[in-house]
């Protein structure tokens, strides 16, 4: 007989994108459909559930994280960002301005992943070089731009923090 | 153009992670979809048993074949797909039942509880198995009892006494690989019914107009109880442009339960609905005379394409009738088919039945260079068919920028200073190409327009734009709103697009054959033009001016002369609003008649064809085999790039896609039929690490009848990928390439026989 999935859900704990949240979490849910199902977080995307692809890449405590092989329980009092906890509607992150102005976008699907990824390493490694910024890019897929302009925008990102650029 | 109109017009919603794709989108009560597919690749369904999902908790309904017993196609002439296989399922993974639950978990749990007894049949996995004189019958309901889903043979002038009269003639077999697409987005649909007996269906597809037409005839239902909207698609490259078993069995399980149902495909069964490029089994022989003109090509290409037939009666053509291109050819014969094997099917993907012979060809004209002497770039300038001017298909050329193409290729890469002189290991390979903007025939044939647009002005001064074209990620959108922002002088931020509907926006056949910027430009082109007209009577009477002397621009309508004497855009629309009522306008594009000199020849003829030409830099290690391709300059007749930001990036995307097929990826499988690489980990697509520089060269000398001179850049930049590789792995190493992809394998194997032979 097909038993029905035993789980029992316990309650989770975190902040999300600077607010505290609570919620039921069961251990087989992924942090990725906890954040898409519960909290209306789309941004983060379902790409190949397996960590191949890094369309579903947050930050937990600053470092990327793959959401889709991520359990929810894992994110226990972590602090926890989004693609949507980068920006203001009015104010983007630099790395996405840089993504606006350079068209890296084409589908947009892996873009998030990817502007999340680059938030991280300048955050984490404000001297970081160009050869930093391609292993960076290294953990994320994207078919659609060749990287061409990926590569332009992170880039322009990184000589603007680093004030290189303005 | 305004600094601000250079963001792409969704850019920032999609990259701020606001933009809602198919998946995105939820519904309270909303059911999960799950399949219940084939172990076999070809087995007759002898039983089905549901009861045991049907009882199981969360569970609200399962599908079977017989509940969608009416068979469908993209393409009219081949209707052979159900949703759920009907009593024979026909490769590993086809859809066998489809179950609809509470939760996505309790779905996939009944989907495997479901039971079913198979048959197993000898399956038909090669171009051998199909056309064996005992084959097994992939189509066993088909009139014909073959395997052959279409074949086709052309002539065109005189092959045989053409090949006499060269000088050189050049004979060699090629192979191509299956490849698949690998969107990011996988195939995602969402069918709600209205309560009145109607379903709307969001769904990630290219082709919304022909999803609609497919899903009336399997819901036996009128069209105007169906709604297609299109959300945004985390991308297509042709891999969404058929009619899929998530899109029938959403929108059937919504009608059968009263409930939202969605469907999204885990990432394992991409690969199986696949629809991907064809394998092709390729012998060219070309000639040129002793003066080095290219004068004949006698061809043929075999494809084991799969299961169903999707787009496959048109790549049959599609293998021959580019084949002249770009060049002054004189004779042309292909022999090329299409047949059904027990594999996922085939389709379309991004440079359609094009890519497989341009790579023979591109290689084989290299040789023929080389034969006759010449360098690779001077022989094609010196072969190159000219504006204006008629292929011998019958393919009709209007604008061609081919030789600016090769020069700017060529002198960016330094090419004349590489080719042949680089250190042993190092080399540089140029190839050429031509691609449709759209096919002058629809697939429904009917004298209907392609494509219509709508714009409706508000007294508020913003335009509305409504199209029923897909925008998959590649602009269609931002083109839009740029040639009608363009055209009345306005920010383009004061134009919203409303695609893709099919309750609200005029049709448009989709995103495919690289149609939608000649075709759906052309059309929201006419529209804002009607506008236009309106707006400057207003205008001329309202300031007291002949409209002659009048200009759209920075959102007024003003004297040319006198900028003081001038019309705010809104008080334009509200003067003509009084005398017209509300604005709105229509514009629609039908192609010109052409092609039409050798009758039947309906595939191949397009408006407008882009011309691309590419020098691949490579780095070869001879000792282990490996391919490192370093630089790719592509420089591209797009006509006139709208927006030249979006123009590169569909260059750089395609160039990327073609390394991809030159040195990774392959489609294959177990001799079972079964999948060898069902994953992204398995089925190597390259990431930032194998991709090479990438250097787009705009080439903007216009076309008469494109959209402000614009024509296509999505899909014709891929095609000289692969051979440009090839040649330039020859000029490294010395071995000619024909089978890709050039794995370590290939490229080692053909140094040992290099060796031995000298």
């Amino acid at each position: 007989m097909n038993k029905p999935l035993s789980s029992t859900p316990s309650l989770l704990e975190f902040e999300v994108n600077g607010e505290p949240v609570q919620l039921l979490a069961s251990p087989q849910d992924s942090l990725l459909d906890c954040l898409r199902d519960q909290l209306g977080l789309t941004g983060s995307k379902h790409g190949c559930d397996v960590g191949d692809c890094g369309a579903c890449t947050v930050l937990l405590d600053g470092t990327p994280q793959l959401s889709c092989i991520t359990l929810a329980l894992e994110a226990k009092g972590t602090h926890l960002t989004t693609v949507e906890g980068l920006s203001q509607e009015s104010t983007p992150h630099p790395v996405q301005a840089a993504f606006d102005e350079k068209v890296a976008a084409q589908c947009g699907y892996c873009t998030p992943g990817f502007v999340v990824a680059l938030a991280s390493l300048f955050e984490t490694n404000p001297s970081a070089t160009p050869e930093d910024v391609r292993r960076c890019l290294g953990s994320n897929i994207c078919r659609c731009t060749g990287y061409t302009k990926i590569i332009e925008a992170a880039e322009l990102a990184r000589r603007r923090l680093q004030g290189l650029d303005t | 153009m305004n600094p601000a109109d250079s963001k792409k017009l969704d850019g920032l919603e999609k990259i701020q992670g606001r933009a809602q794709f198919t998946d995105d989108l939820t519904r309270p009560g909303m059911l999960h979809g799950a399949f219940h597919r084939s172990p076999h690749a070809h087995a007759r369904i002898l039983r089905i048993d549901v009861t045991a999902a049907l009882a199981m908790h969360g569970v609200k309904a399962v599908l079977i074949g017989t509940d969608l017993p009416i068979a469908y196609g993209v393409l009219p002439v081949a209707q052979d797909e159900h949703a759920l296989a009907l009593d024979t399922v026909r490769f590993v993974g086809e859809e066998v039942a489809a179950v609809a639950a509470t939760t996505r978990e309790a779905a996939l749990a009944a989907a495997r509880a479901i039971v079913v007894e198979y048959e197993v049949l000898p399956a038909v996995l090669s171009v051998e198995d199909a056309l064996a004189e005992t084959a097994p019958i992939v189509h066993n309901e088909r009139r014909k009892k073959t395997n052959i889903l279409r074949k086709v043979r052309r002539e065109y002038g005189e092959v045989d006494e053409g090949l006499e009269r060269c000088e050189v003639v050049l004979e060699d077999t090629y192979y191509y690989p299956g490849s698949t697409h690998v969107p990011l987005e996988t195939h995602t649909s969402l069918a709600e019914p209205d309560g009145h007996g109607r379903v709307v269906l969001h769904t990630s597809t290219q082709i919304p107009h022909h999803l609609h037409i497919a899903l009336a005839r399997v819901l036996q239902a009128r069209l105007q109880d169906i709604r297609v909207i299109k959300p945004h698609v985390g991308a297509g490259y042709g891999g969404k442009s058929d009619p899929f078993a998530t899109e029938i069995c959403a929108a059937a399980l919504a009608l059968r339960t009263g409930r939202p149902v969605k469907f999204i495909l885990d990432r394992e069964e991409v690969f199986y609905a696949h629809r991907g490029r064809h394998p092709a089994h390729m012998r060219i022989k070309l000639g040129a005379t002793s003066d080095g003109t290219l004068t004949t090509c006698d061809f043929s290409a075999h494809s084991p394409g799969g299961a169903y037939a999707s787009y496959g009666v048109v790549t049959a053509y599609y293998f021959g009738v580019f084949l002249p291109l770009p060049y002054r050819l004189e004779n042309l014969r292909f022999e090329t088919s299409r047949l059904y094997t027990n594999h996922p099917p085939c389709g379309p993907k991004r440079g359609h039945g094009a890519i497989q012979p341009r790579f023979a060809l591109e290689v084989q004209v290299d040789r023929l260079a080389e034969a006759l002497g010449q360098r690779p770039d001077i022989f094609r300038l010196g072969n190159l068919a000219p504006p204006m001017s008629e292929t011998c298909n019958g393919l009709r050329i209007t604008s061609s920028a081919m030789g600016t193409c090769i020069e700017e290729a060529t002198q960016a890469s330094g090419f004349a200073g590489k080719h042949n002189q680089l250190p042993h290991g190092h080399g540089v390979g140029l190839a050429t190409s031509a691609y449709m903007c759209g096919a002058a025939h629809p697939i429904h044939a009917n004298a209907l327009p392609q494509s219509s647009v709508c714009v409706s002005a508000d007294r508020s001064g913003r335009v509305a734009i409504f199209s029923g074209t897909a925008d998959i990620g590649q602009g269609s959108n931002h083109m839009l709103a740029s040639l009608v922002s363009r055209t009345l002088g306005i920010p383009l931020r004061d134009c919203t697009v409303l695609e893709a509907d099919t309750d609200l926006t005029p049709v448009d056949l989709g995103a495919y054959s690289s149609r939608v910027t000649f075709m759906a430009g052309n059309a929201a082109l006419e529209a804002s033009n009607k506008l236009c007209a309106v707006l400057l009577e207003a205008a001329s009477t309202k300031l007291a001016m002949e409209s002659e002397a009048l200009v759209f621009q920075d959102g007024r309508i003003a004297s040319a002369t006198d900028p003081d004497c001038s019309l705010a855009f809104s008080e334009a629309i509200a003067l003509a609003e009084q005398t017209h009522g509300t604005l709105t306008f229509t514009g629609s594009y039908t192609p010109p008649r052409i092609g039409s000199r050798f009758k039947r020849e309906s595939v191949g003829p397009s408006p407008a064809y882009s011309f691309t030409a590419q020098v691949a830099e490579v780095e070869v290690d001879t000792q282990t085999g490996f391919v490192h391709v370093k630089r790719i300059w592509c420089a591209h007749d797009c006509g006139k790039a709208i927006h030249p930001g979006i123009v590169e990036g569909q260059i750089e995307g395609s160039v990327y896609m073609g390394v991809g097929e030159a040195l990774l990826e392959e489609q294959s499988f177990h001799p079972s039929g079964l999948h060898r690489s069902p994953s992204i980990l398995e089925y190597k697509i390259p990431t930032i690490h194998e991709t090479p520089e990438i250097i787009s060269i705009l080439v903007e000398e216009g076309d008469p009848e494109g959209p402000l001179g614009a024509k296509e850049v999505g899909e014709g930049p891929q095609l000289p990928t692969v051979p440009a590789i090839a040649n330039a792995i020859y000029d490294a190493c010395g071995i000619r390439l024909t089978e890709a992809p050039f794995t370590p394998e290939r490229v080692l194997k053909a140094l040992e026989k290099l060796e031995k032979t000298g």
